[in-house]
């Protein structure tokens, strides 16, 4: 939003104070100032001249040679305006002066000294009209400064409009007056109205609301007689300084008061509106607004109604129908109060969001629809002294906001600022800002002023805002807090997270990715994958990007898609969330996830699935005292991207009572395949959210013992299906005492041995009281190896 | 024979000057201390000499005995080592120019942000926490004091799911989960990964990390939040920073402000980071509001806090230049490889 601080200047008297700092202080007091510009500075010595003779010159035949009349002396300009005759009086700029920076200077055109400037709108800053000069009326005295006129000179600066979002009272210039007097230190002057009790015994305007939730008042009154069409020229400087345009005095004078006092205000022509309801239209209908546009309007949508036709969008704007146009003599004028989400679902609705409707979404203040009356009626009696009033006031008023009070003590302020800030200047502040303030000591109690009562402020700890932005900031001593100390350590999540992700990078070489929370539908059907979820987005743009996750692999799987002929062989992990099921309650089962994705050539499955299992291993590794255990995923754990034959289930314990922790498996040939040719590639996923809460212990000392251990090899002959775990398991049944570990040495596989493999373990036995004999072991051996028959397993040396 | 012995003597000199090698030094030592030896042979003859001749004699050839040893073992010594030295010099020598692969993997460019940021906050005594992806409406909006028909919760900013949640909008999100489970006192970070429905280009992203902090006591108050946001923010740049307050409005946060940061990178001269202005709108703060300390089941006549939120994916493009948030979730591992570090 633009402001003109000479419209500022209309409330508070600024002479004195460096303009730019108090810009500064406003944007550290109330809101963000996103541009100063002082206009007019470059541009002066501009006078009021006549045009006395007007000759075409054959040298040109867009200049004229003009003999101009300055008051005390004549000159000759040499000018190219289409509209430049004699007898009319213009702008010029004179000798030494200068035009938007531009020097005038005495210079030949066209082989004539040309001796100044005449001047359109444009130049001057005061419109965009460059059409020609800008033709000034016939009773202002020669040889005038213009500045002394019109309004060249201006600060204009542009506020933040959403820093003003909560605040409704600064969307005029009356509201930031205010403001800024009270940064100042200035005194505001009451706002200039006409009193409206003079008009009592004329009729009422026929108002009638129909939905009074979401129209808490309509005022309106109507006039006659309005002989004057156009604005005067300062006014129409300040709308133009403000970002709008002059149309017609009616119509302008509504604008001006929207932009004086945040009011948004509508004139209707009177020979088509002499009647107002407020309300719905049964269905959908079309209306014409006044941009001439055809608007679909939804029987939501709140609308101004004359004798049951539509003739406006609430709050928003007016049919074309009954606009202003240049003959119009007499007008209903309406300043009411709209229901904000209302205005602004409305506004959504029909896809057109005005300089009314943006103000009325603020949630505005009630009480000023009868103020921007009695200051309309002023302005235009003071710029049409024939214009008639022909109505009363009337004034429908059915939902008012309740009077806010709001009782606080000095130790609240001193509390929430903690600073020490005094008494007086509390109350001061307030006031200033024209809260009613009573105090008796400590105590305060502040009534709220209406255009701050709407939404803004309602509560104390809106006041210490109030209080604090004036006091200001920069001014704040700062200081750290007391509290009590007391140990705060990382969440087990956390530390798990953190280690986990260091191990990856550092140990294992692994890259940190990170992906989307919902799958990249595109590149997983290239890569022959569906893109399935329980969750969906409602207002995805893509129905490729629509689904949230069910597990973080296949997303890995298209950043290796991405990365094609990034590097023969790599690995990346992510930490990331998944939706795999709903809850009983519909509600999302989110779990974080561990993805590591190793990836190389094909022949290397089985030394990245070893990998993989070491990155398992090393996890539980990292809480002591937890077995993780392994086994082949069945058909229906298969997920679509593994390996149908070399996927594993990741648990915790063993057996009926495992808690499956994640998958472990060799990728899909073909899905690999489809990455790089002779790819492969093997993926682990665990669920993070199990194994945090996993009791994390300390490792416990073992000392070594003082005897020599004896270790003895045995190499079985075993069926080629038989997993190592099944030798674990004969192992474990009954322990030897002195059995201190047993290593895999190695496993050999010949086509000799016809489906057998032969597996060579070492065995290590130690005692902490004495030396073992030779014959122990052998015993303790002979009982394994014997024991192995279980398992169809046999030794060649017996 | 003391000429005998002399002339030995001269000798052995001469073939120790000579010497060259171990094999050298072998015949020298065989020659003169073997057994069928020079020094052998004049012992073997001194049999003939009276007994002084004989004492005196011996005297005089042990003594050459001696120095002979002593000679070949320093000699033989020094030849080891000239060979040894020989030997270095042909070693091969290497190239250390030649560039070398390192094993070590990479953190995400936003891990290492915000660990660095988490680091600060714990050693000043915050928890930190983390929080769920998929939210309700009452965690993102509702408690966090965002009415029913606050413009923030159109459809066009929010990311809504067939089930009636939706994806969190801010971490704010998790101001309720944290009130509630430490209650007050409280200081508590919370990093986390927030989605906004919009065009994604070089600097806007649906997806993006930010981090929001609390601290909720008895008394804490605008002069608390200022330092502690001085504090943590020289930290983060590692400059003593100027930063300054203004109003901004939240919903959940009543005073709110933006707080700028004069820029650490041209001092507040301007430059293309801030944008020519001198300072940089880095983070949304304000005293927490008495309704989501309620809601949060604290009582806002005891108690006070602040809360604050940070752009940590704008932190991290900030700190290291990256000029595309597009980087961040491209997973373009010619781009993420380069963040090695420990």
């Amino acid at each position: 939003m633009f402001l003109s601080m000479n419209w500022i200047r209309d409330f508070v008297n600024l002479d004195g104070i460096d303009l730019d700092e108090l810009i500064h202080k406003f944007t550290l007091g109330t809101a963000e100032v996103e541009g100063t510009e002082h206009v007019g500075r470059d541009t002066y010595g501009i006078k009021v001249g006549q045009i006395l003779t007007c000759e075409e010159i054959p040298e040109s035949k867009k200049l004229h040679k003009l003999t101009v009349d300055l008051g005390d002396h004549t000159c000759q300009i040499m000018c190219g305006a289409p509209n430049a005759r004699a007898g009319i009086k213009v702008p010029v700029a004179t000798l030494g002066g200068m035009v938007g920076g531009m020097k005038i200077e005495a210079r030949p055109l066209a082989g004539y000294e040309s001796q100044g400037m005449c001047c359109s709108q444009k130049e001057l800053g005061v419109s965009d009209d460059h059409s020609g000069l800008w033709v000034l009326p016939d009773d202002l005295p020669l040889g005038k400064d213009i500045k002394e006129i019109y309004e060249i000179d201006d600060t204009v600066f542009e506020v933040d409009n959403k820093s003003l979002t909560n605040r409704p009272d600064l969307w005029g210039h009356y509201g930031i007056a205010r403001e800024i007097a009270a940064l100042a230190d200035r005194p505001l002057q009451p706002y200039p109205v006409q009193d409206l009790s003079a008009y009592g015994d004329l009729p009422e305007v026929p108002i009638t609301i129909e939905d009074p939730e979401l129209c808490y008042r309509y005022s309106g009154m109507t006039f006659g007689h309005v002989t004057k069409n156009v604005s005067p020229m300062n006014m129409q400087i300040r709308l133009y300084r403000c970002g709008m345009r002059g149309i017609n005095l009616l119509a302008d004078l509504t604008n001006y008061l929207m932009l004086e006092l945040g009011q948004p205000m509508h004139a209707f022509d009177y020979k088509r509106v002499n009647a107002i309801e407020v309300g719905h239209l049964d269905g959908v209908n079309q209306f014409q607004t006044l941009d001439g546009k055809d608007r679909t309007i939804q029987p939501e949508t709140l609308m101004i109604k004359s004798h049951g036709e539509p003739v406006a969008v609430a709050g928003i704007m007016g049919g074309l129908a009954s606009e202003i146009v240049d003959d119009t003599d007499s007008f209903l004028l309406e300043s009411a109060n709209f229901d904000a989400v209302s205005v602004r679902k409305s506004a959504q609705a029909i896809g057109l969001r005005t300089d009314a409707s943006m103000r009325y979404e603020k949630t505005l203040d009630p009480e000023m629809t009868v103020t921007a009356i009695a200051r309309y009626l002023k302005l235009l009696l003071e710029i049409d002294p024939e214009a008639k009033v022909t109505s009363r006031l009337t004034d429908v008023y059915p939902k008012k906001y309740p009077v806010r009070v709001i009782s606080f003590d000095k130790a609240y302020v001193d509390r929430m600022t903690g600073i020490d800030i005094s008494l007086t200047r509390i109350e001061k502040t307030l006031k200033d800002l024209g809260f009613k303030v009573e105090r008796q000591d400590d105590q305060f109690t502040v009534t709220v002023p209406s255009w701050r009562a709407t939404k803004d402020v309602t509560i104390k700890a809106d006041l210490i805002e109030e209080i604090t932005r004036i006091y200001g900031y920069d001014n704040f001593e700062i200081k750290t807090s007391k509290m009590d100390l007391y140990p705060i350590l990382p969440t087990p999540e956390h530390k798990l997270h953190s280690e986990v992700k260091n191990m990856l990078a550092f140990t294992y070489g692994a890259h940190e990715v990170h992906t989307y929370v919902w799958n990249d539908g595109k590149r997983l059907g290239e890569l022959g994958l569906s893109n399935a979820g329980k969750l969906h987005l409602t207002n995805s743009v893509s129905p490729d990007i629509d689904t949230i996750r069910e597990e973080l692999m296949p997303a890995l799987l298209t950043v290796a898609l991405k990365n094609k002929g990034y590097a023969p062989s790599y690995s990346i992990f992510e930490i990331g969330s998944c939706v795999p099921s709903l809850k009983e309650d519909k509600l999302a089962n989110e779990e974080k996830h561990l993805g590591v994705l190793l990836y190389g050539r094909s022949g290397m499955e089985g030394e990245l699935l070893v990998r993989a299992k070491a990155i398992c291993e090393d996890i539980a590794k990292a809480i002591k005292g937890v077995h993780f255990s392994y086994r082949a995923a069945n058909e229906t754990e298969v997920r679509e991207w593994q390996h149908p034959y070399n996927s594993f289930v990741v648990s915790l314990g063993e057996g009926e009572n495992a808690k499956v922790l994640g998958t472990l498996a060799v990728v899909h040939p073909s899905v690999a395949g489809k990455i790089e040719k002779k790819a492969c590639a093997v993926g682990l996923e665990l669920n993070m959210d199990e194994i945090y809460p996993l009791v994390k212990m300390m490792p416990q000392f073992k000392e070594p013992s003082r005897f020599p251990s004896i270790t003895a090899d045995a190499t079985f002959i075993v069926d080629s299906t038989v997993p190592y775990s099944a030798f674990e398991q004969i192992i474990a049944r009954e322990p030897d005492q002195h059995l201190e570990r047993y290593d895999l040495m190695g496993i050999y596989v010949d086509e000799a041995l016809s489906g057998k493999k032969s597996v060579t373990i070492r065995f290590t036995f130690t005692s902490y009281e004495r030396t073992l004999e030779m014959a122990e072991v052998a015993a303790a051996m002979a009982k394994i190896k014997s024991d192995m028959g279980a398992i169809g397993a046999y030794c060649l040396d017996v | 024979m003391s000429t005998k012995v002399d002339e030995l003597r001269a000798r052995f000199q001469e073939q120790m000057d000579a010497v060259k090698d171990a094999e050298g030094l072998e015949k020298i030592r065989i020659a003169f201390l073997g057994k069928k030896g020079f020094i052998t042979d004049v012992m073997k003859s001194m049999r003939d000499m009276n007994e002084d001749e004989r004492k005196e004699m011996g005297k005089v050839m042990n003594e050459f005995k001696g120095q002979v040893t002593q000679e070949i073992a320093a000699q033989g010594q020094k030849l080891k080592a000239r060979l040894e030295q020989e030997k270095l010099k042909n070693d091969i020598r290497y190239d250390i120019t030649l560039p070398c692969e390192s094993p070590l993997g990479t953190l995400h460019p936003i891990t290492i942000v915000q660990r660095e940021l988490e680091e600060i906050f714990s050693s000043m005594g915050f928890a930190v926490e983390d929080y769920a992806e998929v939210v309700t409406e009452y965690d993102n909006f509702e408690a966090v004091n965002v009415p029913k028909h606050h413009p923030a919760r159109d459809m066009q900013d929010t990311y809504y799911l067939d089930n009636g949640e939706l994806l969190k909008t801010q971490t704010s999100a998790a101001q309720n989960f944290i009130l509630r489970k430490y209650g007050a006192p409280c200081k508590a970070i919370f990093p986390g990964r927030c989605f906004r429905n919009e065009d994604v280009d070089a600097s806007h992203e649906t997806t993006f990390f930010q981090m929001e902090g609390m601290m909720v006591d008895t008394d804490i108050s605008i002069s608390n939040l200022i330092y502690f946001m001085k504090t943590m923010l020289s930290e983060v740049f590692q400059k003593d920073l100027t930063v300054r307050l203004r109003p901004g409005f939240f919903p959940f946060t009543e005073p709110g402000f933006e707080l700028d940061i004069q820029c650490p990178f041209c001092g507040g001269k301007g430059c293309a980071t801030c944008k020519h202005g001198g300072w940089i709108e880095l983070c949304p703060c304000g005293m927490i509001h008495p309704n989501v300390l309620r809601m949060g089941g604290i009582d806002p006549e005891k108690y006070t806090g602040f809360a604050f939120g940070l752009g940590l994916t704008r932190l991290a493009m900030m700190k290291f230049g990256i000029s595309d948030i597009r980087y961040l979730n491209s997973g373009n591992l010619r781009a993420l490889e380069q963040f090695k570090t420990l």
